[in-house]
């Protein structure tokens, strides 16, 4: 589904990927853990060219990536993105957020996209909140709003890049909710997140980075619980205190 | 009242047979504002998009015309622009310099106001409207522009009022608006009753602007 080979990535003078490699099957939740500056969230992004990578190949769903023949918008709607600071658009209401792609890249009719948007919505459990606005929401409401704008695209990955840091402790539970409920009904999915404990229960592999290096992956009761590399056993007990 | 005052200001007499003169004017600079502020405004925001796209003989244009136009007073600009044209083979009617000059000047002013507005939507909007597949055109247009525009109105409100208001510089090259009326009307009567009655017009003509700009304010307000 994704793979990505070689990857490198430099801003400026600072290499912050340094040749990463990694292959996420169809169905498989894979998270991606690591100290702060380690290259989790560039890696994501150079997953739909929100970064444009210096070097390396990246292809999704059979699609190269990097290709200058590559019609980039017509990939990123096949690939979902959840940002750790939501960016809903607080000019629209939840429904206007989730159907403006629907509309504008997928050129559905209003009609189509709003029933759509409502189906998008109902999945993560708030197609009552369609009209509100983004300041009207929780923080865990609109998260959840940006999976559901995510998801009406109808992707073939979904990205995750902290979805839960910005958010209050008593409303992480009901993202979480959601992206099991997404890995139950298939998505591949790749996060970048510190809720070891939900990786521990839904992830199928852990990749732990490091310096602009993958170090370590398997799966989570491997990575998380006996880490073979000094580095990521430091990282985990440090989370765990 | 001290009726000195009253004589002064409120001269029913002149104000009887000046009046017409004075609506005259009124009317002439209502039409003047507003083919100003459509234009200017129009132009600014046509300005700070094309900014947007950040090629760099484009931005470099874009930035010496609004510190030009920034700095030098309007007035300079309209003498200028009515005397110097001609020689150069296109007149230019005292309207149409008016009309050009303040056009140009609020344009410059309004693209910084939209540019600066612009600049300070998150880019994690930028982010999220791309990673679903909108074009840089479609996400400047339909998700930053909009959010700039409600960040833009105060200040686009108080140039566009200071602006519109040297509309009454037209009266040193014989613009008929409310202040050359004015004075044509004080030195005929030798009362400064025409006076009051321009600055009563003006009062008619800008109070409304402000109110409706503090109404846009509130209404297009929506909680962060």
């Amino acid at each position: 589904m994704l793979e990505v080979r070689g990857l490198r990535k430099s801003f400026g003078e600072i290499e912050v990927l340094k040749g990463v490699d990694l292959l996420v099957h169809d169905r498989e939740m894979v998270f991606l853990v690591g100290p702060s500056g380690s290259g989790k969230s560039t890696l994501l992004r150079c997953c739909n060219r929100l970064e444009e990578p210096t070097d390396g190949a990246i292809s999704v769903d059979g699609t190269d990536l990097l290709s200058p023949r590559t019609d980039i918008n017509a990939v990123r709607r096949r690939i979902g993105m959840v940002f750790q600071s939501f960016n809903l658009y607080p000019h629209m209401t939840a429904l206007g957020n989730v159907t403006l792609a629907l509309r504008l890249v997928s050129k559905l009719p209003r009609g189509e996209a709003d029933a759509r948007g409502h189906a998008a919505l109902e999945r993560v459990g708030l197609d009552a909140k369609a009209k509100a606005y983004p300041g009207e929401l929780s923080g865990g409401q609109q998260q959840r709003v940006a999976i559901a704008r995510a998801l009406a695209l109808e992707p073939k990955i979904m990205l995750f890049d902290e979805p839960t840091s910005a958010l209050d402790p008593e409303l992480v539970g009901s993202v979480l909710a959601v992206m099991q409920d997404m890995r139950e009904q298939g998505m591949t999915m790749v996060v970048v997140s510190h809720e070891l404990r939900f990786a521990r229960k839904a992830a199928d592999r852990v990749v732990f980075m490091d310096g602009g290096r993958i170090v370590e992956e398997g799966p989570p009761e491997q990575v998380l619980a006996a880490p073979t590399t000094e580095r990521a056993r430091a990282f985990i007990r440090d989370l765990a205190h | 009242m001290d009726s000195r005052f009253v004589e002064t200001f409120f001269n029913a007499e002149v104000i009887a047979r000046y009046l017409p003169l004075i609506a005259e004017g009124f009317v002439l600079t209502v039409q003047l504002a507003l083919l100003v502020v459509v234009s200017g405004i129009g132009l600014g925001l046509v300005l700070a998009l094309l900014r947007a796209f950040q090629l760099k003989p484009v931005t470099w244009a874009i930035v010496l015309f609004a510190d030009l136009l920034r700095a030098l007073p309007p007035l300079v600009l309209i003498l200028l622009v009515y005397f110097g044209l001609p020689a150069l083979g296109v007149p230019l009617s005292a309207l149409a310099t008016v009309w050009l000059v303040l056009t140009l000047v609020l344009a410059a002013f309004a693209e910084e106001i939209f540019w600066a507005g612009l600049t300070s939507i998150a880019k994690g909007q930028w982010d999220a409207a791309r990673s679903t597949g909108l074009t840089f055109v479609q996400t400047l247009l339909q998700v930053v522009l909009p959010q700039a525009v409600r960040l833009t109105i105060p200040p686009l409100t108080n140039r566009t009022i200071a602006t519109t208001k040297n509309t009454a510089l037209g009266s040193v090259i014989g613009v008929g608006e409310i202040l050359n009326q004015a004075t044509t009307a004080q030195a005929f009567s030798g009362s400064a009753t025409p006076l009051m009655l321009g600055a009563i017009a003006y009062l008619i003509l800008f109070v409304p602007v402000v109110v409706a700009g503090r109404w846009i304010e509130t209404r297009f307000a929506w909680r962060p």
